[in-house]
Protein backbone atom coordinates (compact mmCIF):
# COMPACT_ATOMS: atom_id res chain seq x y z
CA UNK A 1 0.00 0.00 0.00
CA UNK A 2 2.75 2.47 0.99
CA UNK A 3 6.07 2.01 -0.33
CA UNK A 4 9.18 4.52 0.35
CA UNK A 5 11.89 4.20 -1.66
CA UNK A 6 15.23 6.08 -0.95
CA UNK A 7 13.83 9.17 1.03
CA UNK A 8 15.90 11.86 2.05
CA UNK A 9 15.91 14.97 3.40
CA UNK A 10 18.02 17.66 4.12
CA UNK A 11 17.86 20.55 7.11
CA UNK A 12 20.68 23.13 5.42
CA UNK A 13 23.76 20.48 5.66
CA UNK A 14 21.93 18.13 7.94
CA UNK A 15 20.83 15.07 6.72
CA UNK A 16 18.34 14.20 8.71
CA UNK A 17 16.86 11.43 6.34
CA UNK A 18 19.06 9.32 5.16
CA UNK A 19 17.36 7.11 2.11
CA UNK A 20 14.83 5.47 4.35
CA UNK A 21 13.00 2.81 2.93
CA UNK A 22 10.07 0.62 3.89
CA UNK A 23 6.66 -0.58 3.35
CA UNK A 24 3.26 -0.79 4.92
CA UNK A 25 0.58 -3.16 4.24
CA UNK A 26 -3.09 -2.83 4.02
CA UNK A 27 -4.67 -3.64 7.72
CA UNK A 28 -1.15 -3.66 9.05
CA UNK A 29 -0.03 -1.43 12.45
CA UNK A 30 3.40 -0.68 11.94
CA UNK A 31 5.59 0.71 14.92
CA UNK A 32 8.80 3.15 14.41
CA UNK A 33 10.80 3.60 17.11
CA UNK A 34 14.02 5.17 17.24
CA UNK A 35 16.42 7.20 19.81
CA UNK A 36 15.68 11.06 20.03
CA UNK A 37 16.88 12.88 16.92
CA UNK A 38 16.61 9.82 14.74
CA UNK A 39 13.92 11.77 12.38
CA UNK A 40 10.82 9.72 13.61
CA UNK A 41 8.51 12.76 13.10
CA UNK A 42 10.03 14.35 10.14
CA UNK A 43 9.29 10.98 8.77
CA UNK A 44 6.02 11.14 9.66
CA UNK A 45 6.00 14.96 8.48
CA UNK A 46 7.16 13.89 4.67
CA UNK A 47 4.89 11.03 4.45
CA UNK A 48 1.88 13.57 5.31
CA UNK A 49 3.00 15.92 3.34
CA UNK A 50 3.64 18.79 5.84
CA UNK A 51 7.04 18.87 4.52
CA UNK A 52 8.77 17.60 1.18
CA UNK A 53 11.34 15.85 0.83
CA UNK A 54 15.07 16.22 -0.83
CA UNK A 55 14.57 13.31 -2.90
CA UNK A 56 13.49 9.83 -2.77
CA UNK A 57 9.59 8.49 -3.38
CA UNK A 58 6.30 8.12 -1.78
CA UNK A 59 4.14 5.46 -3.20
CA UNK A 60 0.58 5.33 -2.31
CA UNK A 61 -1.45 2.65 -3.90
CA UNK A 62 0.69 3.11 -7.32
CA UNK A 63 0.26 6.43 -7.34
CA UNK A 64 3.60 8.80 -6.87
CA UNK A 65 2.57 11.13 -3.68
CA UNK A 66 6.23 12.64 -3.11
CA UNK A 67 5.54 15.83 -4.01
CA UNK A 68 1.81 16.00 -3.71
CA UNK A 69 -0.26 18.42 -1.73
CA UNK A 70 -1.41 17.77 1.98
CA UNK A 71 -5.05 18.32 0.83
CA UNK A 72 -4.67 15.78 -2.21
CA UNK A 73 -2.77 12.79 0.27
CA UNK A 74 -5.65 13.43 2.52
CA UNK A 75 -8.40 12.53 0.05
CA UNK A 76 -6.30 9.52 -0.81
CA UNK A 77 -6.43 8.64 2.62
CA UNK A 78 -3.61 9.44 4.75
CA UNK A 79 -4.36 11.44 8.16
CA UNK A 80 -1.97 12.23 10.94
CA UNK A 81 -2.02 13.67 14.57
CA UNK A 82 0.31 15.64 15.99
CA UNK A 83 3.15 15.02 19.03
CA UNK A 84 2.50 18.27 20.39
CA UNK A 85 -0.97 18.56 20.19
CA UNK A 86 -2.64 20.58 17.38
CA UNK A 87 -5.99 21.57 17.79
CA UNK A 88 -8.32 24.49 17.09
CA UNK A 89 -8.52 26.05 20.26
CA UNK A 90 -11.17 28.44 20.37
CA UNK A 91 -13.91 25.51 18.75
CA UNK A 92 -15.69 23.34 21.27
CA UNK A 93 -14.05 19.98 21.37
CA UNK A 94 -17.29 18.84 19.45
CA UNK A 95 -16.58 21.52 16.92
CA UNK A 96 -12.86 20.01 16.34
CA UNK A 97 -13.99 16.64 15.33
CA UNK A 98 -16.89 18.16 13.52
CA UNK A 99 -14.48 20.23 10.93
CA UNK A 100 -12.86 17.13 10.36
CA UNK A 101 -16.15 15.08 9.39
CA UNK A 102 -17.07 18.14 7.58
CA UNK A 103 -13.74 18.48 5.33
CA UNK A 104 -13.51 14.83 4.55
CA UNK A 105 -17.32 14.55 3.51
CA UNK A 106 -16.67 17.80 1.53
CA UNK A 107 -19.20 19.92 3.46
CA UNK A 108 -16.93 22.82 4.34
CA UNK A 109 -18.26 24.63 0.99
CA UNK A 110 -21.79 24.32 2.00
CA UNK A 111 -22.25 28.02 3.36
CA UNK A 112 -26.05 28.87 4.46
CA UNK A 113 -27.12 26.39 6.83
CA UNK A 114 -25.54 26.27 10.47
CA UNK A 115 -23.44 23.47 11.11
CA UNK A 116 -26.03 21.92 13.72
CA UNK A 117 -28.77 21.20 11.03
CA UNK A 118 -26.42 18.65 9.14
CA UNK A 119 -27.66 16.18 12.36
CA UNK A 120 -25.95 12.68 10.83
CA UNK A 121 -22.50 14.24 11.14
CA UNK A 122 -23.00 15.62 14.60
CA UNK A 123 -24.39 12.34 15.98
CA UNK A 124 -21.21 10.86 13.91
CA UNK A 125 -18.79 13.07 15.43
CA UNK A 126 -20.51 12.55 19.35
CA UNK A 127 -20.39 8.60 18.55
CA UNK A 128 -16.11 9.47 17.53
CA UNK A 129 -16.07 10.88 21.06
CA UNK A 130 -17.98 8.62 22.52
CA UNK A 131 -15.30 5.42 21.16
CA UNK A 132 -13.05 7.61 22.85
CA UNK A 133 -14.20 8.19 26.14
CA UNK A 134 -14.35 11.99 25.90
CA UNK A 135 -18.04 12.53 24.94
CA UNK A 136 -18.38 14.19 28.41
CA UNK A 137 -16.81 16.97 27.87
CA UNK A 138 -17.89 17.99 23.90
CA UNK A 139 -18.56 21.39 24.91
CA UNK A 140 -15.09 22.47 26.71
CA UNK A 141 -12.68 24.69 24.77
CA UNK A 142 -9.60 22.29 24.41
CA UNK A 143 -7.73 24.75 26.76
CA UNK A 144 -9.33 23.35 29.74
CA UNK A 145 -8.67 19.80 28.89
CA UNK A 146 -6.62 17.85 31.05
CA UNK A 147 -2.63 16.94 28.39
CA UNK A 148 -4.17 13.62 28.32
CA UNK A 149 -7.21 14.67 26.70
CA UNK A 150 -6.08 16.90 24.59
CA UNK A 151 -3.51 14.12 23.11
CA UNK A 152 -7.01 11.88 22.59
CA UNK A 153 -8.79 14.77 21.10
CA UNK A 154 -6.04 14.92 18.48
CA UNK A 155 -5.98 11.02 18.10
CA UNK A 156 -9.63 11.40 17.28
CA UNK A 157 -9.29 14.02 14.88
CA UNK A 158 -6.36 12.60 13.32
CA UNK A 159 -9.05 9.23 13.33
CA UNK A 160 -12.28 10.91 11.92
CA UNK A 161 -10.67 11.79 8.69
CA UNK A 162 -11.85 8.24 7.65
CA UNK A 163 -7.80 7.58 6.34
CA UNK A 164 -6.76 4.19 4.83
CA UNK A 165 -3.54 4.88 6.36
CA UNK A 166 -3.14 6.54 10.05
CA UNK A 167 -0.35 8.53 11.18
CA UNK A 168 0.32 8.36 15.08
CA UNK A 169 3.15 10.28 16.26
CA UNK A 170 3.76 9.48 20.15
CA UNK A 171 -0.33 9.01 20.99
CA UNK A 172 -0.19 8.20 24.18
CA UNK A 173 2.64 10.96 25.41
CA UNK A 174 1.59 12.79 28.08
CA UNK A 175 -1.05 10.52 28.93
CA UNK A 176 -1.11 9.13 32.44
CA UNK A 177 0.65 5.99 32.66
CA UNK A 178 -2.08 3.49 34.27
CA UNK A 179 -4.80 4.92 31.19
CA UNK A 180 -1.57 4.13 28.06
CA UNK A 181 -2.77 1.07 27.60
CA UNK A 182 -6.49 1.12 27.78
CA UNK A 183 -5.99 4.59 25.37
CA UNK A 184 -3.75 2.12 23.12
CA UNK A 185 -6.65 -0.43 23.46
CA UNK A 186 -9.63 2.31 22.20
CA UNK A 187 -7.48 3.36 19.24
CA UNK A 188 -6.28 -0.27 17.85
CA UNK A 189 -9.51 -1.73 18.53
CA UNK A 190 -11.45 1.33 16.19
CA UNK A 191 -8.20 1.18 13.81
CA UNK A 192 -8.97 -2.76 13.59
CA UNK A 193 -12.77 -1.86 12.85
CA UNK A 194 -12.04 0.55 10.04
CA UNK A 195 -9.66 -2.24 8.62
CA UNK A 196 -7.12 1.26 8.74
CA UNK A 197 -3.57 0.27 8.41
CA UNK A 198 -0.99 2.57 11.12
CA UNK A 199 2.03 3.78 11.60
CA UNK A 200 2.65 4.46 15.31
CA UNK A 201 5.66 6.34 16.53
CA UNK A 202 5.75 5.01 20.37
CA UNK A 203 8.54 4.88 22.94
CA UNK A 204 7.30 2.08 25.38
CA UNK A 205 8.33 -1.14 23.78
CA UNK A 206 5.91 -2.77 25.82
CA UNK A 207 3.14 -1.00 23.89
CA UNK A 208 5.11 -1.61 20.85
CA UNK A 209 5.27 -5.03 21.09
CA UNK A 210 1.38 -5.65 22.24
CA UNK A 211 0.20 -3.66 19.70
CA UNK A 212 2.12 -3.97 16.63
CA UNK A 213 2.34 -6.03 13.74
CA UNK A 214 5.43 -4.86 13.00
CA UNK A 215 8.63 -2.64 13.82
CA UNK A 216 10.89 -0.48 12.27
CA UNK A 217 13.75 0.84 13.74
CA UNK A 218 14.95 4.17 12.64
CA UNK A 219 18.34 5.69 13.70
CA UNK A 220 20.29 8.54 12.00
CA UNK A 221 17.98 8.52 9.66
CA UNK A 222 17.90 5.07 8.02
CA UNK A 223 15.68 2.17 8.73
CA UNK A 224 18.34 -0.46 10.41
CA UNK A 225 16.00 -3.16 11.56
CA UNK A 226 12.32 -4.36 9.91
CA UNK A 227 10.56 -7.35 11.09
CA UNK A 228 8.49 -8.80 14.00
CA UNK A 229 8.44 -7.23 17.06
CA UNK A 230 9.79 -10.19 19.07
CA UNK A 231 12.53 -10.56 16.45
CA UNK A 232 13.65 -6.93 16.27
CA UNK A 233 14.19 -6.91 19.82
CA UNK A 234 16.45 -9.60 20.21
CA UNK A 235 18.39 -8.21 17.62
CA UNK A 236 22.28 -6.85 18.86
CA UNK A 237 22.22 -3.63 16.86
CA UNK A 238 18.88 -2.61 17.91
CA UNK A 239 19.47 -3.32 21.91
CA UNK A 240 22.13 -1.04 21.56
CA UNK A 241 20.52 1.75 19.89
CA UNK A 242 17.21 1.39 21.74
CA UNK A 243 18.35 0.41 25.49
CA UNK A 244 22.12 1.43 25.06
CA UNK A 245 23.06 -2.10 25.99
CA UNK A 246 26.40 -2.90 24.67
CA UNK A 247 26.63 -6.41 23.38
CA UNK B 1 -38.58 21.82 10.78
CA UNK B 2 -35.38 21.43 12.26
CA UNK B 3 -34.72 24.43 10.04
CA UNK B 4 -37.43 26.68 10.85
CA UNK B 5 -36.58 25.62 14.17
CA UNK B 6 -33.70 27.41 14.35
CA UNK B 7 -35.23 30.79 14.20
CA UNK B 8 -37.77 30.02 17.00
CA UNK B 9 -35.33 31.50 19.48
CA UNK B 10 -35.40 34.73 22.00
CA UNK B 11 -33.25 36.52 20.03
CA UNK B 12 -34.99 36.25 16.69
CA UNK B 13 -38.01 37.85 18.52
CA UNK B 14 -35.61 40.52 19.24
CA UNK B 15 -34.35 41.06 15.99
CA UNK B 16 -38.00 40.97 14.48
CA UNK B 17 -39.03 43.37 16.98
CA UNK B 18 -35.82 45.95 16.12
CA UNK B 19 -36.70 45.45 12.41
CA UNK B 20 -40.61 46.39 12.59
CA UNK B 21 -39.45 49.52 14.51
CA UNK B 22 -36.60 50.32 12.49
CA UNK B 23 -39.69 49.93 9.79
CA UNK B 24 -41.66 53.36 11.47
CA UNK B 25 -38.38 54.78 11.13
CA UNK B 26 -38.79 57.17 8.66
CA UNK B 27 -42.24 58.66 10.10
CA UNK B 28 -40.45 59.64 13.44
CA UNK B 29 -37.06 60.95 12.13
CA UNK B 30 -36.28 64.11 10.69
CA UNK B 31 -34.90 63.99 6.98
CA UNK B 32 -31.74 64.60 7.65
CA UNK B 33 -31.11 62.07 10.85
CA UNK B 34 -33.15 59.64 8.49
CA UNK B 35 -29.88 60.28 5.59
CA UNK B 36 -27.13 59.80 8.39
CA UNK B 37 -29.37 56.22 9.73
CA UNK B 38 -29.47 55.00 6.33
CA UNK B 39 -25.64 55.68 5.23
CA UNK B 40 -25.17 54.37 8.69
CA UNK B 41 -27.04 50.76 7.32
CA UNK B 42 -25.03 51.08 4.10
CA UNK B 43 -21.53 51.01 6.66
CA UNK B 44 -23.08 48.41 8.66
CA UNK B 45 -23.51 46.04 5.91
CA UNK B 46 -19.96 46.76 4.17
CA UNK B 47 -18.28 46.28 8.18
CA UNK B 48 -20.49 42.77 7.80
CA UNK B 49 -18.25 41.98 5.36
CA UNK B 50 -14.86 43.00 6.60
CA UNK B 51 -15.82 41.45 10.24
CA UNK B 52 -15.94 38.12 8.21
CA UNK B 53 -12.46 38.91 6.79
CA UNK B 54 -10.99 39.97 10.51
CA UNK B 55 -12.97 38.05 13.54
CA UNK B 56 -13.68 34.88 11.24
CA UNK B 57 -10.98 34.29 9.07
CA UNK B 58 -8.51 36.37 11.20
CA UNK B 59 -7.04 38.49 8.35
CA UNK B 60 -7.28 42.28 8.72
CA UNK B 61 -7.75 44.31 5.86
CA UNK B 62 -6.48 48.06 5.79
CA UNK B 63 -7.68 48.00 1.76
CA UNK B 64 -11.63 47.74 1.95
CA UNK B 65 -12.21 50.95 1.08
CA UNK B 66 -11.18 50.09 -2.43
CA UNK B 67 -13.88 47.14 -2.59
CA UNK B 68 -16.35 50.01 -1.09
CA UNK B 69 -15.56 52.12 -3.73
CA UNK B 70 -16.00 49.46 -6.37
CA UNK B 71 -19.27 49.02 -5.52
CA UNK B 72 -19.92 52.77 -5.51
CA UNK B 73 -18.21 53.46 -8.88
CA UNK B 74 -19.83 50.18 -10.51
CA UNK B 75 -23.03 52.30 -9.88
CA UNK B 76 -21.49 55.58 -11.13
CA UNK B 77 -20.24 54.57 -14.37
CA UNK B 78 -23.74 52.37 -15.04
CA UNK B 79 -25.09 55.65 -14.86
CA UNK B 80 -22.47 57.77 -17.20
CA UNK B 81 -21.95 54.90 -19.95
CA UNK B 82 -25.56 53.08 -19.57
CA UNK B 83 -28.09 55.28 -18.13
CA UNK B 84 -30.78 53.27 -20.11
CA UNK B 85 -29.94 50.63 -17.75
CA UNK B 86 -30.34 52.79 -14.69
CA UNK B 87 -32.40 50.38 -12.84
CA UNK B 88 -31.91 49.10 -9.05
CA UNK B 89 -32.63 45.35 -10.03
CA UNK B 90 -29.84 45.75 -12.88
CA UNK B 91 -27.46 48.29 -10.59
CA UNK B 92 -26.77 45.76 -7.77
CA UNK B 93 -26.49 42.93 -10.01
CA UNK B 94 -23.82 44.30 -11.70
CA UNK B 95 -22.30 46.24 -8.81
CA UNK B 96 -21.90 42.73 -7.14
CA UNK B 97 -20.40 41.54 -10.38
CA UNK B 98 -17.99 44.19 -10.51
CA UNK B 99 -16.95 43.47 -6.61
CA UNK B 100 -16.58 39.99 -7.22
CA UNK B 101 -14.19 40.35 -9.85
CA UNK B 102 -12.33 43.05 -8.19
CA UNK B 103 -12.15 41.20 -4.95
CA UNK B 104 -10.79 37.91 -6.44
CA UNK B 105 -8.37 39.93 -7.75
CA UNK B 106 -7.37 41.49 -5.07
CA UNK B 107 -7.73 38.48 -2.75
CA UNK B 108 -5.51 36.37 -5.06
CA UNK B 109 -2.72 37.93 -4.29
CA UNK B 110 -3.23 39.41 -0.68
CA UNK B 111 -4.08 36.13 0.45
CA UNK B 112 -0.66 35.00 -0.17
CA UNK B 113 0.44 36.24 3.02
CA UNK B 114 -1.52 36.86 6.74
CA UNK B 115 -0.99 39.10 9.28
CA UNK B 116 0.71 42.49 8.74
CA UNK B 117 1.72 41.35 5.04
CA UNK B 118 -1.75 40.02 4.25
CA UNK B 119 -2.70 44.09 5.53
CA UNK B 120 -0.13 46.06 4.07
CA UNK B 121 -0.71 44.27 0.56
CA UNK B 122 -4.62 45.21 0.49
CA UNK B 123 -3.81 48.60 1.84
CA UNK B 124 -1.32 48.73 -1.18
CA UNK B 125 -3.89 47.48 -4.00
CA UNK B 126 -6.44 49.80 -2.67
CA UNK B 127 -4.08 53.03 -2.98
CA UNK B 128 -2.99 50.96 -6.44
CA UNK B 129 -7.40 51.42 -7.11
CA UNK B 130 -7.48 55.11 -5.54
CA UNK B 131 -4.87 56.34 -8.08
CA UNK B 132 -6.31 54.76 -11.09
CA UNK B 133 -9.95 56.68 -9.96
CA UNK B 134 -8.29 59.79 -9.72
CA UNK B 135 -5.72 60.06 -12.24
CA UNK B 136 -8.90 58.59 -15.34
CA UNK B 137 -10.20 61.68 -15.34
CA UNK B 138 -11.77 61.09 -18.43
CA UNK B 139 -13.28 57.79 -17.56
CA UNK B 140 -13.78 57.95 -13.93
CA UNK B 141 -14.48 62.18 -13.29
CA UNK B 142 -11.47 62.59 -11.39
CA UNK B 143 -11.43 63.55 -7.99
CA UNK B 144 -14.38 65.73 -9.09
CA UNK B 145 -16.10 62.21 -8.78
CA UNK B 146 -19.12 61.52 -10.43
CA UNK B 147 -22.93 62.57 -9.92
CA UNK B 148 -25.44 59.49 -8.87
CA UNK B 149 -28.96 60.36 -10.44
CA UNK B 150 -31.98 58.41 -8.32
CA UNK B 151 -32.62 55.01 -10.01
CA UNK B 152 -35.54 53.40 -11.37
CA UNK B 153 -37.12 50.73 -8.77
CA UNK B 154 -38.60 48.03 -10.06
CA UNK B 155 -39.93 49.58 -13.18
CA UNK B 156 -41.09 52.87 -10.83
CA UNK B 157 -39.14 55.94 -11.59
CA UNK B 158 -38.45 58.46 -9.83
CA UNK B 159 -37.41 61.23 -12.15
CA UNK B 160 -37.66 64.93 -11.06
CA UNK B 161 -38.40 63.70 -6.82
CA UNK B 162 -35.63 65.09 -4.41
CA UNK B 163 -33.41 63.36 -3.04
CA UNK B 164 -34.54 63.31 0.78
CA UNK B 165 -38.05 62.31 -0.91
CA UNK B 166 -36.76 59.39 -2.41
CA UNK B 167 -34.67 58.56 0.95
CA UNK B 168 -37.69 58.22 3.33
CA UNK B 169 -39.78 56.70 0.72
CA UNK B 170 -39.13 53.05 -0.81
CA UNK B 171 -35.83 53.72 -1.15
CA UNK B 172 -35.45 53.15 2.68
CA UNK B 173 -37.30 49.96 3.18
CA UNK B 174 -35.29 48.85 -0.02
CA UNK B 175 -32.09 49.59 2.01
CA UNK B 176 -33.48 48.14 5.54
CA UNK B 177 -34.49 44.47 3.86
CA UNK B 178 -31.23 44.15 2.47
CA UNK B 179 -29.69 44.87 5.21
CA UNK B 180 -31.88 42.39 7.06
CA UNK B 181 -31.06 40.35 4.39
CA UNK B 182 -27.83 40.76 4.55
CA UNK B 183 -27.54 40.15 7.92
CA UNK B 184 -29.37 36.94 7.62
CA UNK B 185 -26.86 35.56 4.95
CA UNK B 186 -23.77 35.96 7.60
CA UNK B 187 -25.39 34.61 10.21
CA UNK B 188 -25.96 31.88 7.72
CA UNK B 189 -22.41 31.65 6.53
CA UNK B 190 -20.33 32.41 10.12
CA UNK B 191 -21.96 29.35 11.43
CA UNK B 192 -22.17 27.18 8.54
CA UNK B 193 -19.29 24.28 8.15
CA UNK B 194 -17.39 27.07 5.58
CA UNK B 195 -17.69 29.29 8.65
CA UNK B 196 -16.10 26.74 10.98
CA UNK B 197 -14.00 25.88 8.06
CA UNK B 198 -12.57 29.65 8.49
CA UNK B 199 -12.40 29.86 11.97
CA UNK B 200 -10.44 26.57 12.57
CA UNK B 201 -7.97 27.88 9.26
CA UNK B 202 -8.09 31.60 11.51
CA UNK B 203 -7.45 29.20 15.21
CA UNK B 204 -4.84 26.77 13.64
CA UNK B 205 -3.47 27.15 9.60
CA UNK B 206 -1.47 24.19 10.07
CA UNK B 207 -3.97 21.72 11.56
CA UNK B 208 -6.62 23.00 9.05
CA UNK B 209 -4.57 21.85 6.27
CA UNK B 210 -3.92 18.44 7.80
CA UNK B 211 -7.30 17.79 7.98
CA UNK B 212 -7.77 18.73 4.17
CA UNK B 213 -8.40 22.43 3.95
CA UNK B 214 -7.26 24.08 1.46
CA UNK B 215 -6.34 27.00 3.50
CA UNK B 216 -5.19 29.64 0.92
CA UNK B 217 -8.48 28.67 -1.15
CA UNK B 218 -10.32 29.04 1.61
CA UNK B 219 -8.95 32.55 2.80
CA UNK B 220 -9.64 33.79 -0.95
CA UNK B 221 -13.28 32.69 -0.90
CA UNK B 222 -13.70 34.54 2.42
CA UNK B 223 -11.92 38.04 0.97
CA UNK B 224 -14.53 37.55 -2.20
CA UNK B 225 -16.96 37.12 0.36
CA UNK B 226 -16.60 39.94 2.38
CA UNK B 227 -15.57 41.56 -1.40
CA UNK B 228 -18.87 41.48 -2.42
CA UNK B 229 -21.24 42.65 0.85
CA UNK B 230 -18.38 45.32 0.90
CA UNK B 231 -19.15 46.25 -2.91
CA UNK B 232 -23.18 45.82 -1.81
CA UNK B 233 -22.40 48.43 0.85
CA UNK B 234 -20.82 50.89 -1.26
CA UNK B 235 -23.32 50.58 -4.30
CA UNK B 236 -26.30 51.15 -1.77
CA UNK B 237 -24.27 54.01 0.14
CA UNK B 238 -23.86 55.65 -3.16
CA UNK B 239 -27.25 56.43 -3.65
CA UNK B 240 -27.74 57.98 -0.46
CA UNK B 241 -25.26 59.99 -0.64
CA UNK B 242 -25.89 61.35 -4.45
CA UNK B 243 -21.94 62.03 -5.08
CA UNK B 244 -19.07 59.72 -4.98
CA UNK B 245 -15.64 60.44 -5.15
CA UNK B 246 -12.27 58.68 -5.05
CA UNK B 247 -12.14 59.37 -1.44
CA UNK B 248 -13.85 56.34 -0.50
CA UNK B 249 -11.13 54.62 -1.85
CA UNK B 250 -8.45 55.97 0.06
CA UNK B 251 -6.53 54.49 3.14
CA UNK B 252 -8.76 56.81 5.54
CA UNK B 253 -11.49 55.34 4.75
CA UNK B 254 -10.39 52.42 5.10
CA UNK B 255 -9.13 53.09 8.35
CA UNK B 256 -12.86 54.33 9.34
CA UNK B 257 -14.08 50.81 9.07
CA UNK B 258 -11.32 49.54 10.69
CA UNK B 259 -12.69 51.93 13.14
CA UNK B 260 -16.45 51.02 12.89
CA UNK B 261 -15.71 47.14 13.47
CA UNK B 262 -13.10 48.50 16.16
CA UNK B 263 -15.51 50.20 17.85
CA UNK B 264 -18.55 48.20 17.77
CA UNK B 265 -16.67 45.16 18.74
CA UNK B 266 -15.75 42.48 16.12
CA UNK B 267 -16.20 39.64 18.90
CA UNK B 268 -19.54 39.05 18.21
CA UNK B 269 -21.30 39.40 14.52
CA UNK B 270 -23.99 41.81 16.23
CA UNK B 271 -20.68 44.30 16.53
CA UNK B 272 -19.79 46.17 13.57
CA UNK B 273 -23.70 46.66 12.86
CA UNK B 274 -23.65 48.70 15.83
CA UNK B 275 -20.34 50.59 15.56
CA UNK B 276 -20.73 51.41 12.06
CA UNK B 277 -24.41 53.50 12.51
CA UNK B 278 -22.60 54.89 16.26
CA UNK B 279 -19.54 55.88 14.09
CA UNK B 280 -21.86 57.93 11.26
CA UNK B 281 -23.20 60.01 14.09
CA UNK B 282 -20.53 60.09 15.63
CA UNK B 283 -18.18 61.20 13.29
CA UNK B 284 -20.72 63.82 12.23
CA UNK B 285 -21.48 65.48 15.59
CA UNK B 286 -17.50 65.66 15.96
CA UNK B 287 -17.31 67.37 12.52
CA UNK B 288 -19.76 70.02 13.52
CA UNK B 289 -18.41 70.34 16.74
CA UNK B 290 -15.02 71.33 15.77
CA UNK B 291 -12.96 71.71 13.39
CA UNK B 292 -10.20 69.14 15.42
CA UNK B 293 -12.84 66.60 14.70
CA UNK B 294 -10.24 63.94 14.01
CA UNK B 295 -8.91 64.28 17.42
CA UNK B 296 -11.92 63.69 19.09
CA UNK B 297 -12.12 60.41 17.22
CA UNK B 298 -8.60 59.54 17.78
CA UNK B 299 -9.32 59.77 21.66
CA UNK B 300 -12.30 57.70 21.62
CA UNK B 301 -10.14 55.09 19.65
CA UNK B 302 -7.45 55.47 22.35
CA UNK B 303 -10.57 55.30 25.32
CA UNK B 304 -11.59 52.29 23.52
CA UNK B 305 -8.61 50.08 23.17
CA UNK B 306 -7.61 50.86 26.64
CA UNK B 307 -10.84 50.30 27.74
CA UNK B 308 -12.81 48.64 25.98
CA UNK B 309 -10.76 46.35 23.72
CA UNK B 310 -13.38 43.94 22.46
CA UNK B 311 -15.77 46.92 22.02
CA UNK B 312 -19.35 48.29 22.84
CA UNK B 313 -20.44 44.92 22.82
CA UNK B 314 -17.77 43.06 24.00
CA UNK B 315 -18.10 45.65 26.97
CA UNK B 316 -21.83 44.48 27.42
CA UNK B 317 -20.94 41.09 27.33
CA UNK B 318 -18.44 41.54 29.74
CA UNK B 319 -21.02 43.47 32.02
CA UNK B 320 -23.97 40.84 31.39
CA UNK B 321 -21.50 38.01 32.67
CA UNK B 322 -20.25 39.81 35.51
CA UNK B 323 -23.84 40.90 36.60
CA UNK B 324 -24.87 36.87 35.99
CA UNK B 325 -21.78 35.59 38.25
CA UNK B 326 -22.26 38.19 41.24
CA UNK B 327 -25.89 36.72 40.82
CA UNK B 328 -24.95 33.43 40.84
CA UNK B 329 -22.90 33.74 44.01
CA UNK B 330 -25.24 35.86 45.94
CA UNK B 331 -28.14 33.25 45.46
CA UNK B 332 -25.61 30.41 46.68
Amino acid sequence: MLNVKNLIKDFGKLRIINSAGFKVKEDEIVSLVGPNGAGKTTLVNLISGHILPTSGEIEFFGHDITFASPYRRIEMGIARNFQITNLFENSTVLDNVRICLFSIYGKIKRGLLPASHYGKITQEAVDILDLFGIVSKKDLLPPSLSEGDKKILDTAMAFALKSKFLLLDEPTSGVATGDKFKVMDTIVSAIKREKMACMIIEHDMDIVSDYSDRVLVLTEGAIIADGKPKEVMEQDNVKEILFGVRV
Amino acid sequence: MRFIGQFLRPKSFVYLGIFIVLLFMPKVLPIYQLMLFESGLTFAIMSLGFNLLLRYTGLLSFGHGALFATGAYAVGMMGRYFPELYRIEILIPVALLVSLIVSALFGFICVRHTRIFFSILALALSMVLFALLVKLYDITGGSDGLHIDLPSMFGKSFEGMRRPEFLSGAYYYFLLCTFAVSTIIMLGIVNSPFGKALQSIRDNEVRAEMIGIRVRRYRWYAFVLSGLFTGLGGALWSFVNGHITPEVAEWVFSGEIVYMTLLGGFMVLEGPIIGAILFTYLKLYAVSITQYWMFIIGATLIILVLLLPEGITGGFVRLFSRIKKSEATGAA
